[in-house]
């Protein structure tokens, strides 16, 4: 099973390199990530999903939080979180198979974002998993083309952020 | 209000405030701003030959303090030799400033004249790193790459500087304060954890210290000490932690691990409950994990959470500043000092120690001497005699490292000086260096093999031109002798690009610099001849011949359980009549 990781980190130059280091560095393969600003624009929330080994799942948090930029990195994968996805597809459709490829989409709530004589863009959002029945589904009908956008979550768990105060110079000696 | 300065001389300024009083670089062309300001400041500046050598010379100026070691390099291959530096400062938490010039801001990216990314590269090598954009910011960042460096667990921070920013004109503002919203330090302890820890310790019956180099960057040897006294344990400290507890003590056992000491190794075996004390289970210290302390209760305290249940899972994890858990734990322990143990226990520690006592006689670290031939235990019997306890000692890497470890004791923290986790070959000499600017007042050897010596020759002109008295010991084996006893025991004694023949001579090679220099190779000559560099007040560069066959033991072979030494080497099988 994927690791999902929320992190919380300063919007810096460097500070997305400093989280995919750490994972490139144990050899851990990236599944998606994501990175938007938060309310506040310092801030970034980042959502990854990497595999890596259940038994080293919270060392690889540990050394995420204590990477200087990163606020706050939380594991998700088994804890209450909403995680969902988005994914555009370009399906080629016939005459004979437009109204079809609309039913289906339909079932699936997707929303035509672009249609032409050549088919149609689609747009859906979901858990990853029904967004891969709905690219199967789509694909019997002929070619495809898609983008992922990578699993965003959200936690459910109100959990608590622990910012550091300023140092004050005179404090360090 | 502030006069108006340019980047190069706020940067010194700032270093000033950080209480640096000297540094080790090289320059360079987008350094020019920076030496320029260098010229006429009070702060100074130590020209080493390499900037390799520069990063080792803070460290051993870091190592040798406590302080933050400063370092400065032209961009890219300026940059680009630090990073084993760095490395090595990061595996051994030692607190690090590096200074980087880079090229200037409109060219970054354009391939342009000695350009690296240096930001990029030493992500990794860094506890932290900063590209500073604007002189702005200059000032805020230098404190907090300081702050960063000295604080929590302690690490190599470095700070990219582009030329313009050196040379671009601005204010001085004090910097009031720092804010790392996301920077945690964790240095109080839970409390309910140290009770815990204190009543654990209390009861056991065969309780075991391991202390590590976390004892020696918190400044927690009298606490140690006085834990170890309290509860009557026996103490071992790692490669990183010798002198945390002083050698001659009673309940000083010695190094554990692949080379450590079979009382050391068994009494983590054997123990019930384990103190681990600011180190990280090092497979170098555990061997085989799944057999490593099989018996024992462990008991964790560190300051980086992320070290808890790394390799080992702790019963009692304790994130914080081993000095401040120390300090509570014994007062906790010395409460329950009135109290009534289980009964027996008094018992079970009597047997635990006089256990202890057998396993150091029945296979003690000792010496090893002929009437032939220098044995490099016998050299490091000498330098322990020499140094009573007292002397700093620049190790560089390999069989003379393990030796040294093994056999020159060390009555306070900060004298042994070596690269434990990464093991830098090319480490002793420029580290000699810096620990002996850090400490003009003490005897420094650097002692180094004959492999990792000839990785510093270029230093030479470092010590001598600073007239630095520091005593280069050379453990001439003829190889490189780690490698060397690896394949003899593990891959059928074929020797494969281990000889290191053409040494040059030693009293020439000193000469060449103006210093003192002999080469030794009769045991009845050992003594006389460290006297002799000892007493000379300036460098000295001596070679001392040794055995070149002799292996390192205790040896635990990788992959195998820590009690299951090899003692020595096998005793020839006599052939059946």
């Amino acid at each position: 099973m994927l690791q999902i990781i929320s992190l919380l980190v300063e919007n810096k130059p460097g500070a997305l390199m400093r989280i995919t280091g750490l994972l490139s560095a144990r050899g851990y393969n990236i599944e998606s990530l994501t990175v938007a600003r938060t309310l506040d624009p310092e801030l970034s929330r980042m959502s990854i999903a990497v595999d890596v080994d259940s038994t080293l799942r919270q060392q690889v948090i540990k050394q995420m939080n204590k990477l200087v930029n990163v606020l706050q990195a939380v594991d998700l994968t088994e804890s209450p979180a909403v995680r969902r996805e988005m994914v555009l597809v370009r399906v080629r459709t016939t005459q004979g198979t437009r109204t079809a490829v609309l039913k289906e989409a339909e079932i699936f709530s997707a929303r035509v974002v672009d249609s032409s004589t050549e088919g149609f863009a689609l747009e859906a959002t979901g858990d990853p998993e029904k967004l891969d029945e709905f690219i199967d589904v789509m694909r019997s009908y002929g070619e495809i083309e898609i983008t992922r956008s990578g699993v965003v979550a959200v936690s459910l768990e109100g959990k608590k952020l622990k910012l550091q105060p300023p140092v004050l110079t005179e404090q360090r000696a | 209000m502030s006069t108006l300065t340019n980047g190069a001389k706020m940067l010194l300024e700032c270093l000033a405030r950080e209480g640096v009083d000297c540094f080790f670089g090289y320059p360079g062309g987008v350094t020019l701003p920076l030496y320029d300001a260098i010229y006429d400041h009070h702060i100074r500046h130590v020209l080493t030959r390499h900037e390799e050598n520069a990063c080792f010379a803070a460290e051993g100026y870091a190592r040798a303090t406590g302080k933050v070691g400063v370092c400065c390099a032209t961009s890219g291959p300026g940059a680009t030799n630090l990073v084993t530096g760095l490395v090595d400062a990061m595996m051994d938490s030692i607190p690090i400033v590096a200074i980087t010039g880079q090229v200037t801001s409109k060219l970054i990216g354009s391939d342009a004249f000695q350009e690296a990314d240096t930001f990029g590269i030493t992500r990794s090598c860094t506890k932290h790193n900063y590209l500073v954009k604007k002189l702005e910011d200059l000032a805020q960042v230098i404190h907090e790459a300081f702050y960063i460096a000295s604080s929590g667990r302690p690490g190599p921070v470095l700070v990219d500087i582009p030329k313009d920013v050196f040379q671009a004109q601005g204010h001085y503002t004090p910097v009031t304060s720092i804010h790392l919203p996301g920077y945690k330090v964790f240095t109080e302890g839970h409390t309910g954890q140290i009770r815990r820890a204190a009543q654990v310790m209390w009861e056991a019956e065969r309780p075991f210290i391991y202390a590590g180099g976390g004892i020696i960057a918190a400044n927690a040897s009298a606490e140690l000490r006085e834990l170890a006294e309290v509860l009557d344990a026996p103490v071992v400290t790692t490669l990183m932690g010798l002198g945390a507890m002083p050698s001659n003590h009673p309940n000083f056992v010695s190094m554990p691990g692949m080379h450590g000491s079979y009382a050391a190794n068994m009494g983590l075996t054997h123990c019930d409950v384990l103190i681990a004390l600011g180190v990280r289970f090092d497979d170098r210290v555990t061997g085989r994990l799944a057999a490593f302390a099989p018996h024992a209760k462990v008991i964790h305290v560190d300051i980086d959470p992320a070290e808890i249940g790394k390799n080992r899972a702790a019963d009692i994890p304790i994130v914080g500043d081993v000095k401040r858990v120390l300090g509570r734990m014994n007062q906790t322990l010395t409460d329950f000092s009135g109290t009534a143990r289980p009964a027996g226990l008094a018992v079970a520690r009597r047997s635990w120690w006089s256990q202890i006592r057998a396993w150091k006689e029945e296979h003690p670290l000792a010496p090893v001497t002929s009437d032939t031939e220098i044995k490099p235990q016998h050299l490091m019997m000498e330098i322990d005699r020499l140094s009573g306890g007292e002397a700093i000692v620049c190790s560089d890497v390999g069989q003379h490292q393990m030796w040294a470890a093994q056999l020159i004791r060390f009555n306070n923290p900060r004298l042994w000086i070596n690269s434990g986790g990464l093991g830098a070959m090319g480490f002793g000499v420029p580290s000699a260096i810096g620990a002996q600017f850090a400490r003009p007042d003490k005897l420094v050897f650097a002692l180094a093999g004959d492999g990792g010596f000839q990785m510093s020759i270029p230093e030479l002109s470092t010590i001598a031109s600073n007239g630095l008295p520091i005593k280069i010991v050379v453990m001439n084996n003829g190889h490189l002798g780690m490698v060397r006893q690896w394949q003899e025991l593990f891959y059928n004694n074929r020797l494969s690009s281990v000889e290191l023949d053409c040494f040059p001579d030693a009293e020439k090679l000193a000469g060449a610099y103006g210093f003192k220099g002999r080469t030794i190779d009769k045991p009845w000559e050992l003594a006389s001849a460290l006297e002799e560099a000892v007493r000379e007040p300036g460098p000295y560069l001596l070679n001392v011949k040794v055995t070149p066959f002799e292996n390192v033991y205790p040896m635990v072979p990788a992959g195998g359980a820590i009690n299951e030494m090899v003692l020595g080497p096998p005793q020839p099988v006599l052939a059946p009549k």
